[in-house]
């Protein structure tokens, strides 16, 4: 039943923030190891659509959504859907660093360890395998007994790129990982996010549309709650078929 | 045309010259303002102190003369003959310490319910309404209500009764500073735990509560400070014992109330021996609330 070439599919999906609608009417299919941009104005809905595909908004009261997202062809909204199974299998990293009060290794081995029981030595490969694969291993590998909090902004991301890939989820969700970091980091969370993508089915939201066009295969554009256009990105940002995309894409809105 | 513009731009100016006048007769006024606040906060600060200073000298002058080895060594005396304070001391530590511990589970689990789990539902609100009340509550109706369910019942005072009266002393300022504290750690830091797939539980032992590690602490702290000088509930629960005594089941000696006896008594080394109670409990709640602000500012400086 599932489709091949699809790892999440979106169906009339709508998201309520009490009485505010806040998603109308998604419908998206995301194809699997590719990136898929999500680019639109401020407040259309970016973010509460991706924090649907890990059901984020579980943790606040008030919040629900209706309709259906289909990994792998199971309905993850569905009453009976572990949660943490879930978030296990789809990662997440944020705007703003968020290092855990522990070490660096000990930031890394926390998500592996919910779900994985490994000897020391391949907790170590394991350890180091993430934080290569986040470009931050030459910077912290002597120091991996360090507070997370003692290291910079940009190298605080990156680990917590590290830490979301460390548990090897199936998909990962990044808003807006890079708005906080400086060209160079930034350039290396996108070179991250290219290496990525052999393994990991990415969905990636971002005010850039440089970046957008630079690391998605797929780009949607948002504008109040709703899914107005959604499409390869070479097709998007270069024969968009709507025109409020094309405004927001060449700057005239926005 | 020109002339308009010319006039306009001379209004502009003449404007601009006139409101920065009205900016510094504002600056003037604001500077004597500042002054007058600066100078009236600094006065009050001074008459606090005054307070406090002398407090402290005059405990000083009183107490430090009676401090030797014997006030560590040996038990109250009866008037007239020598002796110290080490029943008291023995029995305000141990019931600080137990009240301590048995106060501190309760209050941080409570904390803990309030600020992670009452987001929902009609509990938390009551509890905290509750706990509003028992904060604020004076400590001798805590000692009545001791007195009341656990000595009358079993018959006769003991430390276990103090130490739950001062437990219950407890319980509200480290309920209230736990919840304050992990209420302070932005919920940022909860959903990175939560979308790795970590359970509640896991959440907040190791992510939530470790970040509010120091400000917990620092709770606790202030409330061992609270509780090591009180009198009240001490009187209906564990009364005081004239002999060194261990028995935690018996009625025991405790520094607040040989100060409150000794003090009250017409004799001369009971008076010194109560000024001694009185600068050892300072003291010590001094250095537990320097040492409570040292750890807070450790906080404040590894974020
Ligand atoms: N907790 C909340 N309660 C109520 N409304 C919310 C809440 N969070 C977001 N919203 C509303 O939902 C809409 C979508 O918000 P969302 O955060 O998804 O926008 P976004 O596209 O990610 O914007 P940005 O680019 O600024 O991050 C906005 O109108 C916002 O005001
Ligand atoms: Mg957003």
């Amino acid at each position: 039943m599932a489709d091949n070439n699809v790892k999440l599919q979106v169906k009339n999906l709508n998201f309520f923030y009490g009485n505010f609608h806040a998603l109308k009417n998604i419908n998206l299919d995301i194809a699997p190891r590719m990136v898929t941009a999500f680019i639109g104005p401020s407040g259309c809905g970016k973010s509460t659509l991706l924090r649907t595909f890990n059901r984020m908004y579980e943790l606040y009261p008030g919040l629900r959504s209706e309709g259906e997202i289909l990994l792998d062809g199971n309905n993850i909204l569905g009453r009976d859907v572990d949660i943490n199974l879930l978030r296990a299998k789809v990662g997440m990293v944020f705007q703003k660093p968020t290092p855990f009060p522990m070490s660096i290794y000990d930031n890394i081995t926390f998500g592996v360890k919910l779900y994985e029981k490994l000897a020391k030595t391949e907790m170590d490969d394991r350890v180091e395998w993430a934080l290569r694969k986040a470009a931050l291993w030459d910077e912290v590998k002597d120091k991996l007994k360090q507070s997370g909090n003692s290291l910079s902004g940009g190298q605080q991301q990156r680990l917590c790129i590290a830490r979301a890939v460390a548990s090897r989820p199936e998909v990962l969700l990044l808003d807006e990982p890079t708005s906080a970091l400086d060209p160079i980091s930034t350039a290396h969370i996108e070179e991250l996010i290219h290496e990525l993508k052999e393994d990991y089915t990415i969905a990636i939201v971002t005010h850039n549309m440089q970046q957008a066009a630079r690391v998605s295969d797929f780009t949607a554009y948002m504008y109040l709650g709703e899914l107005v256009e959604f499409g390869e990105t070479d097709n998007i940002f270069t024969a968009p078929k709507q025109k409020a995309t094309e405004d927001y894409i060449t700057g005239k809105f926005g | 045309m020109a002339n308009s513009t010319l006039s306009e731009s001379l209004n502009v100016q003449d404007r601009s010259g006139s409101s920065s006048t009205m900016n510094t007769s504002i600056y003037r006024r604001r500077r004597l303002v500042n002054a007058f606040n600066m100078g009236a906060s600094t006065l009050t600060m001074a008459f606090g102190l005054f307070w406090l200073f002398w407090i402290l000298f005059t405990l000083l002058q009183h107490g430090l003369s009676g401090i030797n080895l014997q006030v560590f060594t040996q038990s109250t005396p009866p008037p007239g003959s020598q002796g110290g304070l080490a029943n008291a001391i023995y029995g305000s530590l141990a019931m600080t310490i137990s009240g301590t511990l048995i106060g501190t589970p309760i209050g941080i689990l409570a904390g803990i319910y309030l600020a992670e789990f009452g987001q929902r539902g009609w509990l938390a609100p009551a509890t905290r309404f509750i706990n509003d009340i028992l904060l604020s509550a004076p400590s001798i109706v805590i000692g009545l209500f001791v007195y009341e369910v656990y000595v009358v019942s079993v018959g006769h005072f003991s430390g276990w009764a103090g130490s739950l009266a001062l437990a219950l002393l407890v319980i509200p300022v480290v309920v209230r500073t736990t919840e304050n504290m992990l209420r302070l750690v932005p919920n940022t830091l909860r959903e990175a735990a939560a979308a790795l797939g970590a359970p509640q539980w896991k959440i907040t032992l190791y992510v939530t509560l470790r970040s509010a590690k120091a400000g917990v602490l620092t709770g606790i702290l202030l409330a061992i400070a609270r509780i090591s000088g009180e009198t009240a509930p001490l009187l209906f629960t564990a009364l005081n014992n004239q002999f060194f005594n261990s028995n935690m089941n018996q009625p025991m000696a405790n520094l607040p109330i040989v100060i409150f006896q000794f003090a009250m008594s017409p004799y001369e080394d009971w008076h010194t021996l109560a000024w001694t109670g009185a600068l050892l409990i300072t003291l010590s709640v001094l250095t537990l609330n320097i040492l409570a602000r040292w750890m807070g500012s450790q906080k404040t400086q590894s974020h």
